[in-house]
């Protein structure tokens, strides 16, 4: 029988953190470098922990899918970092980031953690700027700060519109000193298919290495996952297309809960698919919000061209419903009156799945220099992209899904329930609750990297002075090599498959998407969870795979990471099923005020919902974490 | 809907480091002018599939420009016509009904073959592995306001930090050298005050191994016409010059530094 045990320290929520640093067990230095600790992951969360524990002397090895650590997709964050340096001089303060990131999380995220997380936000940007990254400056030459949504003050640090970039190259450099110090061993194009467990806890993980097909254990004394999110569920989000679900999956079907799977975040401004070839979406930066007036045609069967549409004849739906904040509401309540708009009738451009953001009213007042400069690269992909000038028509913008909150059960230590297993960065649920704020996501991700787990790890790893790894040749790891060998090996062996991987996967996003997306009810999570099953099977038997199993085999990758998200989509869609309240990302159709917007039920819900694995083919079984909210007061968000 | 294009490709294919590779022609019709590169790809891969054939491996992930990983020679050109374009940005409405499109992989003897079109760009990890970076221990670190930088020196630090490690200067260039890397990440470094105490270790540290990998720059430019984020060559001057005094400060007799 699962616990669920946060293990939150005592006292006052400020000192919380200072309290369990003293407390918690150290190894001293000299036998850092007799403990081995594994490492999944580049992006930030994994490539900070790797180079952190490094240099505290630990042995590490370090595993990820792309040919460098520097690819993970945290290089892909365009807008910024969040930190309460209060450098504005405008208020900010450790409270109020935490204050905000609560809120922001419609109170579903556990204060310690999210305290925590604003007092170690400082000291990332002291640490990110020794590294040399060259956030902007203003002409003085001290750090230049943007504002972000949902906070009303100017505590965003970034670089130019390529903040996750610099974020990850500095702790990709980190890590490159300790690969070439020799404390940290990399292992690339190394896809982690499972964790194994001996006595209840972590001791490795089964690796198949994609040049040669070979699949081989790791062992060590505690293992941790920083694998990202789950937002390619639905086939079309705008991560990276080998994102994956599937060592934080796996982690689960050996033991570790996963909470909160159907929280997942929509961001209003994409660029809406063109064709049943998308592979995916690209964003653009919601900072076009703040000069971009969103509308649709009133008319549904309006044929003219934006330009030739009169004012009267505009749908101006954000400004019309939400008169105090506008068009920049926040992500979810701008994301589902998209969605209302276009499910109307209403949407634009040739396949009507868009919404028009028109610049024309800020160029006309600022001139098209002053928006080239404010917006100049971000117009440059759109047009790359869509082969369209905004200058001269309105963009047309989609909701995308683009991250996810929801992740494995950890507790203050970021343990997961398996001893020994950590999560960090977005395969975690702590810190964002329902919503992630903007600029939140890189924040948490190196928190965890650099200033947490260096100090939690050692709690676990103290008592258990001169246990050697379990040997890779002990029984329960040659077992799990088979199982991944057999796994991965079925699916070239079969043959007469009539349907591709990608096939696959389209189809389940469809559903998700459609029954799991923006706006979630009921009846149509039942049909989920009647149709994901049946697709499941159906691919399961069905699926073509080519090739060989030895050697570079780019489908095999995919098929194993889509078999995963093939379950995980279920366990989603449970979730959502389970929670009848609207909050954050989650929005339940039965759920809402009489104006329609979000109502969270906080009689009811004020938890953390976190599923135990009984098994395929089984339901998971749910396990409640109440959530206590001792400083922060509970209201209704409104933005009207 | 979008405007169809039928296309003839030539598409390198070759199983593995050490097979031997040869062209493979495919009639590419009714691909959508909206498609990317790679998605027109997808659609081949796809029809490949149907027909029993084993698809077309290429190197791709953020599909945004951003992650480096994907890159391939359209027509002789790295990621392409379009200027300041990363493969995966290169969209199809560039092209013409009825082109004719090879394609293969970057050739550059440091970066082998693995298979048809991905290429193992490794050496560039070891360039910066032998000094691409500031020793700044966790935890170490000064308030970030302690040391003021100049704009423009931020600025270039970010010009030359732009650079996504995809390979196409080495791709591009007639002998296949990897100046325009390297000088990127010894400028983002060597430019900021942060980065002066290791500026001259790292230099020679890193030149050395880029000399041990790639070949010798002979001031073609190609490099900087085929990078996607456009890197200026003036970072190989600065990193030429940084080079020779790097030979002499190195020395050991630290009062001749």
């Amino acid at each position: 029988m699962v616990t669920l045990d946060a293990k939150i320290p005592e006292g006052p929520i400020a000192e919380k953190w200072d309290n369990h640093k003293f407390s918690v067990k150290l190894v001293n230095p000299a036998n850092k470098r007799r403990f081995e600790v594994i490492v999944v992951g580049t992006g930030l969360a994994g490539a900070s922990a790797a180079a952190s524990l490094a240099e505290l002397g630990y042995q590490v090895k370090v595993f990820t899918f792309h040919d460098s650590p520097r690819r993970a997709h945290s290089i892909a964050a365009q807008g910024g970092i969040n930190a309460a340096k209060n450098y504005r001089n405008d208020g900010d303060s450790v409270y109020r980031l935490f204050y905000d990131t609560v809120k922001g999380g419609d109170y579903r995220s556990r204060e310690a953690n999210v305290h925590r997380l604003a007092q170690v936000s400082v000291d990332i940007i002291d640490q990110c700027a020794a590294q040399g990254v060259p956030f902007a400056r203003e002409y003085g030459g001290l750090l230049a700060n943007r504002s972000f949504g949902g906070a009303q003050v100017s505590r965003t640090f970034y670089a130019r519109g390529q903040t996750g970039q610099q974020l990850l190259l500095g702790a990709y450099q980190a890590l490159a000193g300790q690969i070439a110090a020799g404390k940290v061993t990399l292992y690339n194009q190394s896809d982690v298919l499972d964790v194994v467990v001996k006595d209840g806890e972590a001791k490795g993980i089964v690796v198949r290495d994609m040049l040669t097909g070979q699949v081989e254990a790791h062992s060590a004394h505690a293992v941790v996952l920083a694998t990202g999110g789950y937002g390619n569920v639905y086939y079309l989000s705008t991560n990276a297309m080998a994102s994956n679900v599937t060592a934080a999956w796996r982690a689960h079907r050996r033991g570790a809960l996963f909470a909160n799977p159907c929280y997942s975040q929509i961001h209003p401004t994409c660029i809406p698919a063109s064709d049943e070839f998308q592979s995916k979406l690209t964003l653009m930066s919601e900072s076009l919000r703040n000069d971009g007036r969103i509308w649709v045609p009133r008319d549904r069967d309006e044929l003219r061209s934006p330009g030739q549409i009169p004012d009267e004849e505009r749908y101006y739906y954000l400004e019309e419903k939400y008169p105090s904040f506008g068009n920049l509401v926040p992500r979810d309540v701008a994301s589902r009156n998209s969605k209302t708009v276009v499910d109307e009738g209403r949407g634009v451009g040739p396949l009507k799945n868009g919404v028009y953001l028109d610049f024309a009213a800020a160029i006309a007042r600022d001139g098209e220099q002053v928006v080239r400069e404010r917006y100049g690269n971000l117009f440059d992909m759109y047009e790359r992209i869509t082969g369209e000038n905004p200058y001269q028509v309105p963009m047309r913008i989609y909701p995308a899904i683009h991250y996810t909150m929801g992740g494995l059960w950890v507790d203050y230590n970021l343990m997961t329930t398996i001893p020994g297993l950590y999560a960090l960065g977005e395969c975690n649920f702590s810190d964002h609750g329902a919503n992630r704020l903007g600029a939140s996501a890189l924040m948490q991700g190196l928190a965890d990297g650099y200033f947490v787990l260096p100090y939690t790890i050692g709690d676990y790893l103290a008592p258990k002075l001169g246990e050697k790894p379990v040997p890779t040749d002990d029984p329960v790891f040659q077992q799990a090599i088979k199982e991944v060998d057999d796994r991965t090996r079925q699916w070239t062996s079969k043959t007469g498959g009539t349907h591709s991987v990608e096939y696959y996967h389209r189809e389940l996003g469809k559903i998700v998407w459609e029954y799991c997306g923006m706006a979630r009810n009921e009846t149509g999570l039942e049909k989920a969870l009647s149709e994901i099953p049946a697709l499941r099977e159906e691919f399961r038997k069905n699926v073509k795979v080519l090739g060989s199993p030895d050697g570079v085999n780019t489908t095999l990758e995919k098929v194993n990471r889509v078999d995963d998200f093939m379950e995980f989509a279920e366990l989603k869609a449970r979730d959502a099923l389970h929670r009848n309240e609207s909050c954050g990302g989650h929005f339940r159709e039965e759920s809402q005020t009489p104006e329609g917007e979000a109502l969270r039920d906080d009689e009811n819900f004020a938890y953390v919902g976190a599923w135990e694995w009984n098994g395929p083919d089984t339901p998971q079984t749910l396990h409640k974490e109440d959530l206590h909210f001792e400083n922060v007061k509970l209201t209704q968000r409104s933005y009207k | 809907m979008s405007k169809m294009l039928n296309l003839k490709l030539k598409i390198w294919r070759q199983a593995g480091p050490n097979d031997a590779g040869s062209f493979l022609d495919v009639d590419a019709k009714e691909i959508p002018e909206d498609a990317s590169f790679l998605e027109m790809l997808d659609i081949v891969n796809e029809r490949l599939i149907a027909d029993d054939i084993e698809p077309v491996a290429f190197g791709h992930d953020c599909r945004e420009g951003i992650c480096g990983s994907c890159g391939v020679m359209i027509n002789g050109q790295a990621h392409g016509p379009e200027k300041a374009t990363a493969t995966c940005q290169l969209h199809m409405r560039k092209f013409n009904d009825g082109d004719k499109i090879v394609v293969e992989p970057w050739q550059a003897a440091s970066f082998p073959i693995l298979k048809d079109l991905m290429v193992d760009r490794r050496a560039f990890d070891r360039i910066v592995e032998a000094g691409g970076f500031i020793s700044v221990p966790t935890g170490t670190a000064p308030d970030a306001n302690e040391i003021p930088i100049p704009k423009e020196v931020a600025d270039t630090a970010m010009d030359a930090a732009a650079c996504i490690g995809c390979g196409a200067c080495v791709a591009a260039c007639p002998n296949s050298a990897a100046q325009l890397f390297t000088s990127a990440k010894l400028a983002h470094l060597n430019v900021l005050p942060q980065g002066q105490p290791e500026r001259y270790r790292r230099t020679e540290a890193m030149v050395e191994t880029m000399e041990s990998f790639f070949g010798s720059c002979t001031n073609h430019g190609e490099c900087h016409e085929a990078c996607p984020k456009e890197i200026p060559l003036d970072f190989i001057a600065m990193m030429n010059r940084d080079y020779v005094k790097s030979k002499i400060k190195n020395r050991s007799l630290a009062s001749q530094r």
